[in-house]
C-alpha cells in the first residue's frame, strides 16, 4: 500500500565537514494494506519528518516515497493530500470554524454536496461518540478529549484509504488517553484503513501498532511487530529503548497463541465456556486479569485455528511465560 | 471684543454650516487616505509574513515615514502634488501605513503553526489558506492595526487645513491666529470626539465573536467608502476662480467676513497656511489670496494687489512708537527717526522685503544698501551719549526698519544703540515698551488700532476706512493712554490684501475688489 524508498531529508545549513544535518537518512520501508505501523523514537530521532514528507508537508531531499504504486510527486501536494487523513497533536482545529465546519473541510474543498457532507458528519459523531448538539459549537467550548475526536472526524470524513497520525494523542491525560486508545481500536472505521502513526510512547505503540518501526538518528533501528522488538531485539538500543516497561511490555505484546506449546491440556471434566474462556488471540495480560475478575482456579483457553483447549492456573500460565522466555535469545 | 463672549454653544450654532462642511471633509480625509493605506498594507503585510526577509525593510520604512513631523510631510508633499486634498491624503495614507503593514504581519504570522499545518494538510491551496485561515484569524490583529491608524489620521487630519484641504484643522488653526477660544474648541472637540467615536466603533468590530466577524469584514470596506464620500459632498460645488485665504483671515471683520458683508464677493473659498499661499497662487493652484501687501513673495511670485475701492481693510501704516520719556531723554531721536519719513512706499517696500526674504541679504546690508540710495547714510560717529534700545517683531521688515533706524541713529547722533530684535509679537513689543525695556519700535497703525487699543466697533467703523483718521485717533490714544507718541508715518502700508497673479488680473480685466465682484457674477 505504501512503499518508502530511500528517503532522506537533510535540514540547515551545512557542517564543517560540508555536509548537511541528515534528520532521515535512507530510510526504507513498506505497510501493508490495513495494516497500523507505528514510528517509534525519541525527540528528533526524525519520525515526525519521515511521516510529514508522506504527504509531502515536507518535500524529501532524495529517495521516493508510493502510495498504491503510484509516486507522491506524480501529482500536485494539494490534490496528494486531499485524499490523506492527517491527525496533529494538538489536533489543529480552526478556531475560527464550528466543530461541523472543521469537519465538513475536506468534504468542502472536494465540493461535495451540502446533503452528503452533513450525512457524513453526523455518522460520523455518533461513531466517534459525540453528541449531535456539539456541531454548532467552538473548538475552545470543548474538552481535550473531545477535539482530538473531532481532529479524527476530520481527518476521517472522505474516508481516506491512508490515515498519517502526527501524535495524536500526545497532548491528553492518560485517563483520556486509555479511554480514547480502547474507541480506537473499537472504530471500525479504522480497521480497513492504512495507518502510520507516530508516537514517543512506547506504552502507545505497543498497544495500538500491528507492526513497530523504531527510530534513531534518522534510521530505522529495527522494523517487526512488538513481540519481535521484545523478543527478537536487533541490538543493544532496542534492548535499552524497551527496558524501562519491558515486563508490562511482554505481558501485553505476548499471544497465547505464542505460549501454547507450554500450556496444560485441560483437566478431566472441564469443559470450554464463552463466558469465562479465552481465545488464544489475546494477549497474556488479559489472561492474567481474568483472575481479577473470575473467581476461578483455572482458566479455559480455546485456540480458533487447531480447535485444541488449553486449561490453566495462574502459576502454570506464568511457568508458560517463562518457559516461552528462555526460548529467546539471551538478553 | 464682544465675539469672545458668546459661548461655545453659540459659536457652534451660528457657525453650524461650516462646522458640518469640515466635519464631513474631516471624515472622508481620514477614510480615503485609509482605505488606500488598507489597500496598500494589507498586501504589503500578507508579502512580508511569506517572504520574512523582506519584512525588516518594508516595517523599517513605514518606521521611518511615521517618525516625520506631519506638518513636515505636508510640506514635503506640496513640491510633489501641490495643495488641497490630493498631498493630505498622500501625507495620511503614510502615516496609517505602518500600523496596518505590521499588525498584519504580527496578525498572519501570530496564526497557529498547528491550524496551518492542519490547512495545509488537508489540501488548502496558499489562496484557500490565507482567506479561509490565515486573514480571519489575523482579523483581530488586523482590525487592531486599522483602529490605530484612525485616530493617528483623525489627529493628523486637521493639520491638512494646512495645505488647503479642509478639515476641522480650519477652525483649530483660525482659533489659533484669532485668539479665539471658541473657535478654536469648536474644532478640537469635534475632531477629539471623531476619534473616540471612530475608536469605539472599531473595538466594537475587533471585539465581535468569530462568527460575525465574517460578516463585519463584509462591512467594513463598505463602511469606509461611505464614509470616504463624505469629503467629495462639500466640495462638489466650484467655481470661476478659487480664492485660498489664511484662517485668520477668513474669521476677520476685516477679512473675508468683510468682503462678504461689504463687498457681496461669493468666491469658491478654501483654507490655506500662509506658508504655502503664495506659491499655491503662483502655481495656478489659488486665483486669489489673501495676503500682506507688502510681502516679499508678492514681487517673488508676480502677484498684484487688487485695489480696496471700499476700504474694508483698516490701513496698517508703519510708524516708530516711542516713550514720551525717552523723547525727552534723547532730544535728538524725534528728528533723526522721523528722517525716514515718507521715504519707503509699499512697492519699495515690498522690494526691501523680497531682498531679504527670497534673495537672503542679510536686512543690515538691505537696510545700508537702501540708506547709500537715498543719501541717508553716514558712517557711525561712535558717540556715547547713552543707549537708545530698538526692539522689533519676529519678521523681516520689522528687522529692516530696526536695522535702518540703529544706522541713523549711530551716524547721525551721539547716541548708542542696542537692538532686540525678534520680540515674538505685537503683545511683546508693547509691553516691553510699555516696562520700560525698550525705548522705540515701528508699530503699524490697524495693529495699534485693532489689537492694542481695542475700541468699541462703531468707533473702529468711524476711523478705520481712512488713513489719516485711523493715525490721528491711534496717535491721540496712545498719548492719552500710554505716554507713548507715534512719530510720522514711514509711507507704506502693511495692509490685508487680496492678490492674483499679475497677467490673469490683466486678461480677466480686474483691478478692484469690486471688480472682481462684477466678474464673478458675470456668467
Amino acid at each position: 500500500m505504501i512503499k518508502v524508498d530511500h528517503l532522506s531529508k537533510s535540514f540547515g545549513p551545512k557542517d564543517s565537514f560540508g555536509g548537511k544535518v541528515k534528520a532521515v537518512d535512507h530510510i526504507s520501508f513498506e505497510v501493508a494494506e490495513g495494516e497500523n505501523l507505528i514510528l517509534l523514537g525519541t525527540s528528533g530521532c526524525g519520525k515526525t519528518t519521515t511521516l510529514k514528507m508522506i504527504n509531502r508537508l515536507i518535500e524529501p531531499t532524495s529517495g521516493k516515497v508510493f502510495i498504491n504504486g503510484n509516486n507522491i510527486m506524480a501529482q500536485p501536494p494539494e490534490i496528494l493530500r486531499r485524499g490523506i487523513g492527517y491527525v496533529l497533536q494538538n489536533n489543529g482545529l480552526f478556531p475560527h470554524y464550528t466543530v461541523a465546519e472543521n469537519i465538513a473541510i475536506v468534504p468542502q474543498l472536494l465540493k461535495w454536496d451540502v446533503k452528503k457532507t452533513e450525512r457524513r458528519v453526523s455518522e460520523l459523531l455518533e461513531k466517534l461518540h459525540l453528541d449531535k448538539s456539539y456541531l454548532k459549537v467552538y473548538p475552545n467550548e470543548l474538552s481535550g478529549g473531545q477535539q482530538q475526536r473531532v481532529g479524527l472526524a476530520r481527518a476521517l470524513v472522505a474516508d481516506p484509504p491512508v490515515l498519517l497520525m502526527d501524535e495524536p494523542f500526545g497532548a491528553l491525560d492518560n485517563v483520556t488517553r486509555s479511554k480514547i486508545h480502547a474507541e480506537f481500536k473499537a472504530l471500525n472505521e479504522l480497521k480497513r484503513k492504512t495507518i502510520i502513526m507516530v508516537t514517543h510512547d512506547v506504552q502507545e505503540a505497543f498497544d495500538l501498532g500491528d507492526r513497530i518501526c523504531l527510530m534513531d538518528k534518522g534510521k530505522i533501528i529495527q522494523n517487526g511487530t512488538p513481540t519481535e522488538l521484545l523478543f527478537k531485539p536487533v541490538n543493544a538500543f532496542v534492548i535499552d529503548f524497551l527496558k524501562e516497561q519491558r515486563l508490562q511490555l511482554e505481558f501485553k505484546a505476548l499471544r497465547l497463541n505464542d505460549i501454547w506449546k507450554y500450556l496444560p491440556p485441560p483437566s478431566k471434566g472441564g469443559t470450554f465456556e464463552a463466558h469465562d474462556g479465552l481465545i488464544s488471540d489475546a494477549s497474556f495480560w488479559s489472561a492474567i486479569e481474568r483472575f481479577k475478575f473470575i473467581k476461578t482456579e483455572h482458566l479455559h483457553i480455546k485456540h480458533q485455528q487447531k480447535d485444541e483447549y488449553r486449561s490453566a492456573g495462574f502459576e502454570e500460565l506464568m511457568s508458560a511465560f517463562y518457559q516461552y522466555k528462555k526460548q529467546q535469545p539471551h538478553e | 471684543m464682544n465675539e469672545q463672549q458668546q459661548t461655545l454653544w453659540q459659536f457652534m450654532a451660528q457657525q453650524s454650516d461650516k462646522l458640518l462642511t469640515q466635519t464631513l471633509q474631516h471624515i472622508g480625509l481620514t477614510f480615503i487616505s485609509l482605505i488606500i493605506a488598507v489597500i496598500i498594507g494589507l498586501p504589503l503585510g500578507i508579502l512580508i509574513a511569506r517572504k520574512r526577509k523582506l519584512s525588516g525593510s518594508v516595517l523599517g520604512v513605514a518606521g521611518i515615514l511615521q517618525t516625520i513631523p506631519s506638518i513636515a510631510l505636508l510640506g514635503f508633499m506640496i513640491p510633489l502634488l501641490g495643495i488641497g486634498a490630493k498631498p493630505a491624503i498622500v501625507a495620511l495614507l503614510l502615516y496609517a501605513l505602518l500600523p496596518i503593514i505590521r499588525n498584519t504581519y504580527t496578525g498572519i504570522t501570530g496564526v497557529d503553526g498547528a491550524v496551518k499545518e492542519a490547512a495545509v494538510a488537508m489540501g488548502m491551496s496558499k489562496w484557500q489558506i490565507l482567506f479561509k485561515v490565515e486573514l480571519p484569524l489575523a482579523m483581530p490583529v488586523i482590525l487592531a492595526g486599522i483602529r490605530t491608524a484612525t485616530v493617528i489620521n483623525v489627529g493628523v487630519a486637521t493639520l491638512a487645513s494646512y495645505i488647503a484641504a479642509g478639515g476641522l484643522g480650519e477652525f483649530i488653526f483660525g482659533g489659533i491666529s484669532l485668539n479665539n477660544t471658541n473657535m478654536i474648541l469648536a474644532g478640537a472637540i469635534p475632531a477629539a470626539l471623531l476619534a473616540i467615536l471612530f475608536d469605539f466603533l472599531l473595538s466594537t468590530l475587533q471585539h465581535l465573536n468569530l462568527k460575525k466577524l465574517k460578516t463585519a469584514a463584509a462591512i467594513l470596506p463598505m463602511l469606509l467608502i461611505i464614509f470616504a464620500c463624505f469629503y467629495f459632498i462639500p466640495s462638489a460645488y466650484g467655481g470661476k476662480l478659487t480664492a485660498g485665504f489664511t484662517p485668520e483671515f477668513m474669521g476677520r471683520q476685516d477679512g473675508n467676513l468683510g468682503l462678504q458683508s461689504k463687498y457681496g464677493l461669493k468666491i469658491h473659498t478654501i483654507v490655506i497656511s500662509d506658508a504655502v499661499m503664495y506659491k499655491a497662487c503662483f502655481e495656478k493652484e489659488l486665483d486669489v489670496i489673501s495676503g500682506y501687501s507688502t510681502d516679499g513673495r508678492l514681487k517673488a511670485y508676480g502677484l498684484v494687489v487688487l485695489d480696496d475701492d471700499k476700504k474694508i481693510f483698516p490701513p496698517y501704516y508703519a510708524a516708530p512708537i516711542v516713550r514720551d520719556d525717552a523723547l525727552k531723554k534723547f532730544p535728538d531721536l524725534e528728528p533723526t527717526l522721523n528722517m525716514l519719513s515718507g521715504k519707503i512706499n509699499d512697492s519699495v517696500m515690498t522690494d526691501l522685503n523680497y531682498r531679504t526674504d527670497y534673495l537672503h541679504q542679510s536686512p543690515e546690508r538691505v537696510a545700508k544698501d537702501f540708506l547709500m540710495a537715498h543719501n541717508l547714510y553716514r558712517p557711525e560717529r561712535g558717540g556715547s551719549a547713552g543707549i537708545v534700545r530698538i526692539g522689533s517683531k519676529i519678521f523681516g521688515e520689522q528687522y529692516i526698519l530696526a536695522s535702518m533706524y540703529t544706522m541713523l541713529i549711530k551716524g547721525y547722533t551721539d547716541y548708542d544703540v542696542a537692538t532686540k530684535t525678534g520680540l515674538g509679537g505685537t503683545k511683546i513689543c508693547f509691553d516691553a515698551l510699555i516696562n520700560n525695556q525698550i525705548d522705540l519700535y515701528p508699530e503699524y497703525t490697524g495693529t495699534g488700532l485693532l489689537a492694542i487699543l481695542q475700541p468699541l466697533q462703531k468707533e473702529i467703523d468711524a476711523v478705520a476706512g481712512d488713513k489719516e483718521k485711523t493715525y490721528t485717533y491711534v496717535k491721540n490714544e496712545f498719548e492719552k493712554r500710554y505716554k507713548i507718541k507715534w512719530l510720522q508715518p514711514i509711507g507704506f502700508n502693511n495692509a490685508y490684501a487680496l492678490m492674483m497673479r499679475k497677467k490673469q488680473a490683466g486678461d480677466l480685466g480686474v483691478k478692484t475688489i469690486s471688480n472682481l465682484k462684477q466678474y464673478l457674477e458675470r456668467k
